[in-house]
């Protein structure tokens, strides 16, 4: 009886710590934890590093100076300090790119879960509606919404939020479709499972490997569509700082100051790059079919 | 209860059991006014090719599958009607075990999940202690080591996987099993170990299986009671002795020539020629004529009703 029990409290507590031994063994996706920890570490401790002031205003005598030890990432044309500009600008391009993603993957991907999943009527409703929002181009449908609701921070991030549901709907009913068939989930049912089981404990976790590199995918397109909006004067209301919208603003100075391109471009490929990084070991680490 | 009550009155009854799917611009007769029965702690077998609905009635019998038309009735009344409450409550006593070990276990559940998924479901766990005690029971049941308490499927062969669907199908002790093939995709040797399982299961329990199959030799082996189906109709049903020795039908007798005898002497074998027929509107009239030598003006044109006592038959040669 002792050791019964014993056995069922060691599966229960390994569960999570087997997800995680199983990651740590993937070199790559650690690197890629690594940069982003670094990342985050960077932007939660930004105050410290630089006050916001220099992010924000600069002297037109230092304007476009190449990188130095007294501006590490150099000036841009304004003479603000490049480095500072990037390390505050994380804030709002990491909510921007992975809030966009989390909240529109939890909705889109309830919806792909449902229309995958119950089939029929429910399936044809809900893709039709989807098949109707995606008819309309992206970056319209993200303008349209953001003209709708104003302009700034909160309102872009819901229009981005809004306009990726109908891809991911898409790419999450098709992956839970490839699942739903499944013989496991016939037998989950002729036992009496309720639905909203089978949907959390068979169906998501077996279809959540396209889910995972989706949704790393599309958090650095989520900063450049950010930056888009900005660009266009409806995002992010200058002088704050943003780095699609420091890419967008550089964009005049490429041949002369190339390091103000630079800089803004690498944080977010290297932001996607971590995430991406990541999200592949995460999606390996959750299949125990590839354990070893 | 006494063995004269329950032979008396079958468990599981299909009455004129219909499942028709929409297909082509055309109804698809999987399942067509079949009529079985199972009586407790029996086994019937169903027997038919790839396509013939087999499959499709058995899950219409545990209401996987809406069906279009019939009734099952279980202990004689109609779980067709039932509401999701009661029917969850019936669902207990009626289980499945798949055909393919490796698409029926969720992959990324251990044996320990699996198993009692339907305990917990079903709020019939208990503690922790309590439910792992009556997996370890139910694993040793059908002959799986404690050891693979926290293995996945994909560490496990396909006999053991089967034995792990097994002990899925018997966690809230049914009264009754739809095996869809349970054998059919395991190697011969692992065969014989299941359906020796299987059978000792039933003693064991009392259970009462509704067999499919495409393979006669497999179903000689553990049923009472054979019916024979064709494109979604029952042809013939007999007492499986019976059926062997003397099957009337001529599509059963084709089945039955098709299982190979290790003779070196050269049998006359009764051929099946063409291919089934289109089971989209199939026409009135007994679907095999097309392909029997045997056919003449009355297999057409009219159903032909399922005919006899103990041994009935489905065919203008007999009525």
């Amino acid at each position: 009886m002792e050791d019964i029990d014993f056995n069922s409290q060691t599966r229960k507590k390994s569960r999570r710590g087997e997800i995680w031994r199983r990651m740590k063994k993937n070199r790559i996706a650690m690197v890629g934890l690594f940069i982003f920890s670094a990342i985050l570490l960077l932007t939660i401790s930004a105050d410290l590093i630089t006050p916001y002031d220099k992010a924000i205003t600069g002297s037109l005598a230092d304007r476009l100076t190449p990188p130095s030890s007294s501006h590490w990432f150099g000036t841009d044309n304004y003479g603000r300090d490049i480095f500072a500009r990037i390390l505050h600008a994380s804030r709002r391009s990491l909510v921007m790119g992975i809030g966009a993603v989390l909240v529109g993957i939890t909705l889109g991907g309830l919806l792909g879960a449902c229309a995958g999943y119950y089939g029929g009527r429910v399936d044809s409703v809900i893709m039709r509606i989807i098949d109707t929002v995606i008819c309309i181009p992206f970056m319209l449908l993200v303008l349209a919404i953001v003209a709708a609701l104003g302009p700034g921070l909160v309102n872009v991030l819901i229009a981005l939020m809004i306009s990726m549901i109908p891809t991911y709907t898409r790419v999450i009913r098709s992956a839970i479709l490839t699942v739903v068939g499944q013989d496991y989930i016939e037998a989950a049912k002729s036992c009496g499972t309720p639905n909203r089981w089978i949907i959390l404990k068979h169906v998501l976790p077996n279809a959540i490997g396209p889910i995972i590199v989706q949704a790393t995918m599309t958090v650095g397109t989520m900063i450049i569509w950010a930056a888009s909006t900005s660009f266009l004067g409806m995002g992010i209301q200058p002088p704050e700082p943003e780095w699609g919208a420091m890419l967008a603003e550089s964009k005049d100075y490429m041949l002369t100051a190339p390091y103000m391109v630079m800089f803004p471009g690498f944080a977010i490929a290297l932001t996607a790059l971590s995430l991406n990084l990541m999200g592949d070991g995460l999606r390996d680490a959750l299949d125990p079919r590839l354990k070893d | 209860m006494p063995p004269d009550d329950s032979s008396a009155r079958p468990l599981l009854e299909t009455v004129g059991l219909k499942k028709y799917f929409k297909a082509g611009g055309g109804m698809l007769h999987a399942v067509d006014d079949v009529s079985l029965s199972v009586r407790e702690g029996e086994t019937l077998g169903i027997v038919g090719e790839s396509g013939c609905g087999k499959s499709t009635l058995g899950r219409v019998v545990l209401r996987l599958i809406d069906s279009s038309g019939g009734e099952v009735l279980y202990r004689g009344e109609n779980i067709l009607t039932y509401s999701g409450r009661r029917m969850k409550d019936i669902r207990r006593e009626m289980q499945i075990i798949f055909q393919d070990p490796f698409s029926s276990l969720d992959p990324r559940m251990t044996v320990f999940d699996t198993i009692s998924e339907p305990l917990v479901v079903n709020g019939c766990g208990g503690g922790k202690a309590a439910l792992a005690e009556r997996i370890l029971t139910l694993m040793n049941t059908v002959g799986l080591a404690e050891s693979y308490i926290n293995t996945y499927p994909h560490e496990m062969d396909g006999g053991r996987r089967q034995r792990v669907g097994i002990a899925r199908a018997l966690a809230l002790n049914p009264k009754f099993i739809v095996c869809d093939e349970p054998v059919s995709a395991l190697d011969v040797s692992i065969q014989a170990q299941i359906l020796n399982l299987l059978m000792d299961l039933q003693e064991k329990f009392g259970l009462s299986y509704m067999f499919i199959t495409h393979d006669l030799s497999v179903v000689k082996h553990i049923s009472t009671e054979i019916a024979v189906m064709y494109l979604g109709q029952c042809v013939e049903r007999a007492p499986s002795e019976e059926l062997f020795k003397n099957p009337l039908h001529p599509y059963t007798k084709a089945l039955l020539a098709a299982i190979p005898v290790p003779k070196l002497v050269q049998r006359k074998r009764s051929v099946i020629r063409g291919e089934v027929s289109d089971p989209i509107d199939p026409p009135l009239g007994c679907r095999f004529s097309p392909r029997c030598d045997f056919s003449k003006e009355g297999c057409v044109g009219e159903n032909i009703p399922l005919a006899g006592g103990t041994h009935a038959v489905a065919c203008r040669l007999y009525t």
